[in-house]
């Protein structure tokens, strides 16, 4: 099983968006590897030949008409906003580009 | 920003052979949204189509809109995609304030539709193959409003988000590599994004308006060195909202990328943007590590695994691929490519195709909806097909042939049915616009005008026929213009004889 | 009248039904009893006093109006934190949720409102769920009534908390990976997981989508049939809800308090979860023997069955709870509702906003969870990980299919120890982890899952508690037999196993100011 590094961590929580402070960035890295080593048993037994399953109770074509429903309207949707403008809702300038 | 070097593109295609690749993105045209019961609807107020799933509350769960799946499969079909038998969908996570769940639901591994083809028609008539890997169904993200001096998203104060476009439905159609395509790549590129438009249309599954961002293009393109095998560093171009665009963005990285290898330097792995005023490309976000976008299955929906006879009926609705229309209807019209080509880009197919079926021949048909009609509906801003309708059309046609108006008189008449006065005959009739056809009283109009001019006359009996011309015009102008002026030409020689 | 607080939801229902007690009484006790014991327990994060009242003389009304109501109109109950609410904070236990009032109800909560009970208020849980004492709640700690020194369990700690204080006689609880039922084995209440789509998630604050299920926490079977049976039902807003039309989960109840219910039934009790192996207390693993004699005298068949792959199921629990958690809290990012944080010093972008915001937000375990899970599904680690855990997954399942081929229902300890020590744990998440390796399996494959009391552990007098599972969608077996065990030990004990938890310091303050407690 592959060490976890801070960096990595670092880079997790980049990932993750959440700004850890270096106590917790050492403390995390360290539980997070002894976690890891722990669940990692998991490849013992998942051989290529066992499938994969991602849902508990097997079921397909689950679709809804398409038809319209109420849904919020504008003073419900932004009712929990941090910050508003108008009928927006407001935030600090965005360093990325447009995606 | 600085200036790109470009190498002349001539040049570049003698050292380089460029690759294409593109990503297709159609904005499906359901009622609903793709996962929730909200309006799919363009310009609403902000944030009046949401609901707790579309934007992303705690809570929150999705369900598949039934319509947009069947359009999915039809759009595969229509591609010649195979339908997976069971096909899932999957989170791709990143954060951007427009993503209200801070994923896309959209699919990875097992999409919808693959494995496809599309004959793509260039402006002379030859056909390219363009092999599809894939479409694969997913969500659109809401809309940021950038406030600040320059609007852009570089320099804002803040950002405004308007959640309505998330969860808007959207396939999007990724192609294999294109490859061989040499000077013509700017052309196949631009002739296959117009052939996914026309396909969407003809499927009725999207509005298909690239200005309003319902057929969306990225472009990736590369070079690789004449002769060798291996291929070049891509950069995806992404954006590129017009079929013009699509042409001078593939033409102009070709250029670029062309100056830079030759140079000795090297292709920046890279998504670029399109600059329509420019018409250049300017370099984004480096492709890194911060594109692990860690999919996985989405656990809140179930797998999708279309039943063949489900997808047997949807193909049975499948309309007549465009390509093969357009190539029976010219064959059947006698239209040259260009004729043809000035038909469809100017979205007029339908309409010719009705108004040749309500009798008119197809060249008057033709001249009439590209034309004179197209002229008006551009003036108006308007589509042409909302101004007159294939029966009028037809109709004003028979008049014309059968000598009951001139051309310029049925422009009259086209005027009154454009202004709602009725069909063409009633407007002949209360405008009075019938070509007088009684010879006697254009041989009074004649006498008359002959006599105003006796200069004219000696010049016509001298044999200086042009003149004529004068005597002409006055009589049309007493006719108002209701007689057919080759007829009076021919009255004006016969009595200046006389 | 007697203290209402101490009647089963069943009990109450038949005398609001008599017209002897008024919903308003009942609320008014409840509230009261709340006011008089939560400042030490701390089981609600918010008591909705005015609004229950309001919504009990409303029942009252229209039962004097001779409307016809449904079984358990009048009767009042609490709700999870993690359910949306429209009237009430719904924050999950976490600050980044604080003070957050959803603009809808969960699907759950809009069917005990149509169904007339009546909601005190929300309680308290581990925060977003993940954890097994509550402790990880960012409002602090819910203490366990047997003793205030002592978890309540988690997530669902508040839950079951205010049904053994008798703060309510019934609640909604979750069940991630044992949230309902663990926290009932330590506090001696009854929690049920239903079958994995059985009841909605939609409005259910999402931990793990997957695993996630909404279930009833009471003091009886009975009272959790009565209430599984208004909460279950096909739900078109969430995906994965069954279809199907359920038996009466009241009416199995009833079945298993006839003589010989238990007659025939073939019961398996699991042996890698049986309370052999390291971590199972000896009083834990003593009731639970007691109560497979106990089946035995009263004629069931006791098979043993093997499922050898339940070892791993703690493992691929760790890595399918974080990764599904990973991704279903990114929407917290400060936008559209709940905490913004700006950073302290440098630019304000939106990107430093969030990354601020999830920092100051989220609690310790939250953030190791996420970076688990994030690690677990990124490039290159994803088949070793997410991939095998749910391939084993598929094993557990085989290993389920297997056990009720033999097997009518599986039976074994709902938890391995009793109430541990506030704190004891805290700093120790892989000990912490383990407090869920019975119930683990049972949502990794999507079965139901009924935990229940035996017995109190002889080293701690503190209750021990027993897990029933029964096949996918079987789920009334859950209550016939619960039923029938529920009934053959009282008869034994002679009284409820609640009514030997000690008495409540009552506090003299009166619950007439709505508001946070």
């Amino acid at each position: 099983m592959p060490d976890i590094s801070a960096d990595q961590v670092r880079h997790l929580a980049d990932l993750a968006r959440i700004d850890l402070s270096d106590a917790e960035l050492t403390s995390l890295t360290a539980e997070l590897a002894q976690i890891v080593e722990s669940v990692a048993k998991v490849s013992e037994v998942a051989t290529p030949d066992v499938p994969a399953t991602s849902h508990p109770i097997p079921m397909t074509n689950v679709f809804r008409e398409d038809v319209e429903v109420p849904g919020l309207t504008v003073e419900q949707a932004l009712s929990g906003a941090p910050d508003r403008e108008g009928d927006f809702f407001r935030v600090p300038p965005i360093l990325g580009e447009e995606a | 920003m600085a200036k790109d070097a470009l190498m002349d593109y001539d040049k570049a295609l003698e050292l380089f052979e460029p690759v294409l690749g593109f990503e297709v993105h159609v904005e499906l045209n359901t009622t609903t949204k793709m996962f929730c019961g909200c309006a799919n609807e363009f310009g609403s107020g902000a944030n009046t189509n949401t609901c707790p799933t579309c934007l992303g509350l705690p809570g929150g769960l999705p369900q598949v809109n039934h319509k947009a799946i069947e359009s999915s499969i039809r759009i595969g079909l229509a591609l010649g995609c195979d339908i997976a038998e069971s096909s899932r969908f999957a989170r791709k996570q990143y954060f951007y304030p427009d993503t209200s769940k801070n994923f896309q639901t959209s699919q990875y591994d097992d999409p919808i539709a693959h494995d496809g083809q599309v004959t793509v028609e260039l402006e002379d008539g030859r056909q390219v193959t363009v092999l599809i890997e894939r479409a694969h169904m997913e969500e659109d993200a809401g809309k940021l409003t950038h406030a600040g001096a320059t609007g852009r998203i570089q320099g804002a104060d803040y950002s405004l988000v308007d959640y309505n476009r998330g969860g808007v439905p959207l396939v999007e159609i990724v192609t294999r590599l294109i490859e061989g395509t040499e000077a013509d790549a700017p052309e196949v590129g631009r002739a296959y994004v117009a052939h996914i438009r026309e396909l969407v249309k003809a499927l009725g599954v999207s509005n298909a308006r690239m200005e309003e961002g319902n057929v969306r293009c990225d472009a990736n393109i590369s070079l690789r060195p004449r002769g060798s095998g291996l291929l070049g560093t891509r950069t995806e171009t992404k954006n590129v909202n017009s079929l013009r665009s699509v042409e001078r963005a593939v033409r102009y990285e070709i250029q670029r990328q062309a100056a830079i290898l030759a140079d000795g330097g090297t292709i920046t792995q890279e998504t670029r943007h399109w600059h329509e005023d420019t018409g250049t490309t300017s370099a984004g976000r480096p492709k890194s590590d911060a594109d692990d976008y860690r999919y996985f299955p989405e656990p809140d929906l179930v797998p999708v695994a279309p039943s063949r006879e489900w997808v047997e009926e949807l193909r049975s609705t499948l309309p007549e691929p465009p390509a093969e229309r357009r190539t029976r209807l010219r064959s059947a019209w006698g239209f040259t490519a260009l004729e043809m080509q000035d038909v469809v880009n100017a979205d007029l197919l339908d309409v010719v195709e009705a108004t040749v079926a309500a009798g008119a021949p197809p060249a008057a048909a033709r001249k009439w909806w590209t034309g004179e009609i197209a002229r008006v509906a551009n003036a108006r801003g308007v589509a042409a097909t909302t101004l007159a309708s294939p029966a009028h059309v037809s109709e004003l046609v028979a008049l014309v042939e059968s000598g009951d108006l001139t051309d310029r008189l049925a422009r009259q008449v086209l005027e009154g049915v454009i202004d709602g006065e009725g069909s063409p005959s009633q407007v002949v009739e209360t405008r009075g616009l019938k070509v007088v056809s009684d010879d006697g009283a254009l041989i009074a109009a004649i006498d008359t005008a002959l006599a105003a001019q006796p200069d004219v006359l000696a010049k016509i009996r001298d044999g200086k026929v042009q003149a004529a011309g004068a005597v002409i015009g006055a009589v049309m102008k007493a006719m108002k213009g209701q007689a057919d002026a080759a007829r009076v030409r021919e009255l004006v020689l016969e009595r200046a004889a006389q | 009248m007697g203290d209402l607080t101490r009647l089963t939801a069943s009990a109450l229902a038949e005398k609001l039904a008599s017209g002897e007690v008024s919903s308003v009484q009942a609320t008014k006790a409840h509230l009261d009893r709340i006011a008089a014991v939560d400042p030490d327990v701390h089981a609600f994060l918010h008591v909705a006093s005015d609004r229950a009242l309001e919504t009990a003389a409303g029942v009252d009304a229209r039962r004097a109006a001779g409307e016809k109501l449904g079984p358990l109109a009048g009767v009042p109950i609490a709700i999870k934190d993690v359910l949306c609410t429209y009237d009430m904070p719904s924050t999950s236990g976490s600050k980044i949720l604080d003070g957050w009032v959803p603009p809808y109800d969960a699907t759950v909560v809009r069917k005990l409102r149509e169904a007339d009970l009546v909601p005190l208020g929300k309680t308290n849980m581990d925060e977003f769920a993940m954890g097994s004492s509550t402790e990880h709640s960012a409002f602090g700690p819910t203490h366990n009534p047997w003793d205030l020194e002592r978890i309540p369990g988690g997530s669902g700690g508040g839950s079951a908390a205010a049904v053994a204080s008798f703060e309510a006689p019934l609640a909604l609880g979750s069940d991630t990976g044992g949230s309902i039922r663990q926290p009932a084995a330590v506090t001696g209440s009854v929690g049920v997981k239903p079958t994995y789509g059985g009841v909605s998630r939609y409005g259910a604050i999402a931990l793990a989508s997957s695993l996630d299920q909404v279930g009833p926490v009471s003091r009886s079977v009975l009272d959790a049939a009565l209430l599984h049976d208004v909460i279950a039902g096909h739900d078109p807003l969430d995906s994965t809800s069954l279809t199907e039309q359920w038996p009466s989960m009241t009416d199995a109840a009833r079945q298993g308090l006839k003589d010989d219910a238990l007659k025939g039934v073939r019961v398996g009790v699991v042996k890698e979860i049986s309370g052999r192996g390291d971590g199972f207390q000896p009083g834990v693993k003593q009731r639970f023997d007691e109560t497979v004699q106990l089946l035995t005298a009263a004629g069931a068949e006791i098979v043993e069955v093997s499922a050898p792959s339940f070892e791993y199921a703690v493992a691929a629990y760790y890595l399918i709870l974080p990764a599904e958690a990973s991704s279903n809290l990114a929407r917290f990012d400060s936008v559209r509702f709940g905490l913004r944080v700006t950073p302290q010093s440098g630019p304000v972008t939106s990107e430093r906003v969030m990354a601020a915001t999830r920092d100051a937000g989220f609690g310790l375990e939250v953030k190791r969870r996420i970076i688990l899970g994030t690690y677990a599904l990124s490039a290159g680690y994803y088949d070793a990980y997410y991939g095998s855990a749910q391939k084993v997954r598929t094993l557990i399942q085989r290993d389920f299919a297997a056990a009720f081929d033999k097997a009518d229902v599986l039976i074994s300890p709902a938890a391995p120890t009793t109430a541990f020590k506030l704190g004891e744990k805290i700093d120790d998440p892989l000990a912490m982890y383990l407090n869920d390796v019975t119930t683990i399996p049972a949502n990794l494959a999507g079965v139901p899952g009924l935990a229940l009391p035996v017995g109190l552990a002889p080293e701690d007098g503190l209750p021990v508690g027993v897990q029933i599972m029964a096949p996918a969608r079987a789920d009334a077996r859950l209550y016939t037999v619960g039923a029938a065990l529920e009934r053959l030990l009282e008869a034994g004990w002679g009284h409820p196993l609640l009514s030997r938890a000690p008495a409540l310091a009552e506090t003299e303050m009166f619950a007439s100011e709505e508001g946070a407690v």
